[in-house]
Parts: structure tokens; C-alpha cells; sequence
């Protein structure tokens, strides 16, 4: 009787790792195809911070993208709707009172790729930026401010109805 | 065939404003068509911006930016009649450019 429990369990067993290793396999194929082009035709513009736009979390894209970490500041206006009615569209802002900016970048928390647009501020350029973002769902906004070798951000929650996800 | 970027760049005293549209998908790759396939991604990697050859902005976008994306921005040191040369590349390589006047 013992042989044969035994026996069974260990058939079970080695059964289950069989399936755990395929589901494994069929998982990273399928989380490769996706991404599987991007690579080589972000290759041919090497200028454009490919890691920072890939990572999935916000801390994670501002420590791609800066190397650093931003503090909250007032001196940094984020202007975004209290509710957007449409995640396609979201009119979103930034400016700033602060001297000496050299970059200014988006992100939404809550989206695929936190990580929206980043804008290099040049010498000139007023450290004023309009744009449009899509939002997946309901998620808080951080503009980040680079100015003097330093990060200054300012977060706001925007409620979406209708998710960005249908374009 | 017609440019995919409209601008307008005016200049008030020494600050130019430009706002700049342009005609792109924007496809995130996270988007399916009605027959249920995934849309690759494709969306502008870079726009820039240079007045009188002198870059002034520039922007790194990500798939986030919505379809045909408006961008707004203000410099300093554009007079009336200035060459501002706008230029993106997206991720499949393609890209476009125009010229216009700072009015």
C-alpha cells in the first residue's frame, strides 16, 4: 500500500513541475512577442532614454532617467483635470518658478510605462510645458522638474471615466 | 504628401510661443484592432526643435502621448521671420520635417 502511495505522489509531483515548467515557458514567450521588435528599431535612435520609457514603475522610470530622486516642491505647478472624461485626451501642464532648468518630464503612476514624455529644457527655453498624455485609468500625475542638478516634483490625482486604453 | 506637423510660433517682445500638432498614431502596443490582434506600437520617439540651427527644445516621448499630440512651449531669442526647424522620428524609423516662420 505505502509503495503505491508513494509512488503516486511522487508521479503527482514530478507531474506538476512538468506543468509548472511549461506554463513557464508559454508565459516569458508570450511576454517576449510583444516587446520582441522594439529593441532594434529603438536602436536607431540612440538618443532617446529607451530603459526610462520601459520600466513599469515611476520610481523606477525617475531613477532610469535621472539617477536621483525628486523632493516635492511648491515652486512646481502641475496643471491637470480634477476629472478627465476621456483617459485618450488629458490636457496636462507644468511650470515653474524655479531657476536653471534642464529638463521636465511626466509621468502617470498607474499606467503600463509610468513614464510619459520628458522634455529637455535648453538654454532660452522657458521651463513651461503644455501637452496631452493618455491615461489608463484613474492614477496620480508627477511632473518632475530637473533645475541646478537637482529634482523638484509636484503630484496630482486626475480621475479618469473612460481609460486610454481604446486610443 | 501634405506635412504630418503644424506649427505656430509667434513672438511677442523677446519670448517666441510655439505650438506645434502633429498627425501620428500614437499606437501604444497595448491596444487590440476589431479582429482582436494586438496593434504593434508605434509612436514618435523625439521632436525637436531648433531656431536658426540652434536646437531649443526637445522632447522624448513615450507611448503615453496621446494620438496626434499638441505640444506647447515658449523661448527666448526668436525674432519675427527666424527659420524654426521641427523634425520627429518615430519607432519604426520614419520621420518628417518642416520649417516655418516665427511671426
Amino acid at each position: 500500500m505505502t509503495t503505491t502511495d508513494d509512488g503516486f505522489l511522487g508521479g503527482s509531483a514530478s507531474r506538476r513541475l512538468i506543468l509548472k515548467g511549461v506554463s513557464l515557458v508559454a508565459l516569458t514567450g508570450l511576454g517576449i512577442l510583444p516587446f520582441g521588435p522594439m529593441p532594434a528599431l529603438a536602436a536607431a535612435n540612440d538618443k532617446w532614454p529607451e530603459d526610462a520609457f520601459k520600466q513599469k514603475g515611476q520610481a523606477e522610470a525617475i531613477k532610469s532617467l535621472y539617477g536621483k530622486t525628486a523632493e516635492p516642491s511648491d515652486q512646481v505647478k502641475l496643471d491637470a483635470p480634477e476629472i478627465a472624461e476621456n483617459g485618450a485626451v488629458v490636457p496636462i501642464s507644468v511650470t515653474t518658478t524655479l531657476t536653471d532648468v534642464t529638463s521636465i518630464s511626466f509621468l502617470v503612476a498607474d499606467n503600463p510605462n509610468a513614464l510619459a514624455a520628458s522634455y529637455q529644457i535648453l538654454p532660452g527655453t522657458l521651463p513651461s510645458v503644455a501637452n496631452r498624455l493618455k491615461m489608463a485609468k484613474t492614477s496620480n500625475v508627477t511632473a518632475i522638474v530637473e533645475a541646478g542638478g537637482k529634482l523638484y516634483s509636484a503630484t496630482k490625482e486626475v480621475k479618469v471615466t473612460v481609460g486610454g486604453c481604446g486610443g | 504628401m501634405a506635412s504630418t506637423i503644424r506649427v505656430r510660433a509667434t513672438a511677442t517682445g523677446d519670448t517666441t510661443e510655439v505650438q506645434a500638432l502633429i498627425q501620428h498614431p500614437m499606437d501604444s502596443g497595448f491596444v487590440k484592432d476589431p479582429q482582436g490582434q494586438i496593434i504593434p506600437p508605434h509612436f514618435i520617439q523625439q521632436l525637436t526643435f531648433e531656431c536658426n540651427g540652434k536646437a531649443v527644445f526637445v522632447a522624448d516621448w513615450g507611448t503615453a502621448v496621446s494620438k496626434d499630440p499638441y505640444v506647447k512651449f515658449s523661448f527666448k531669442g526668436g525674432n519675427k521671420g527666424d527659420d524654426l526647424k521641427i523634425s520627429w522620428v518615430d519607432n519604426k524609423g520614419a520621420s518628417d520635417t518642416t520649417t516655418a516662420k516665427i511671426s
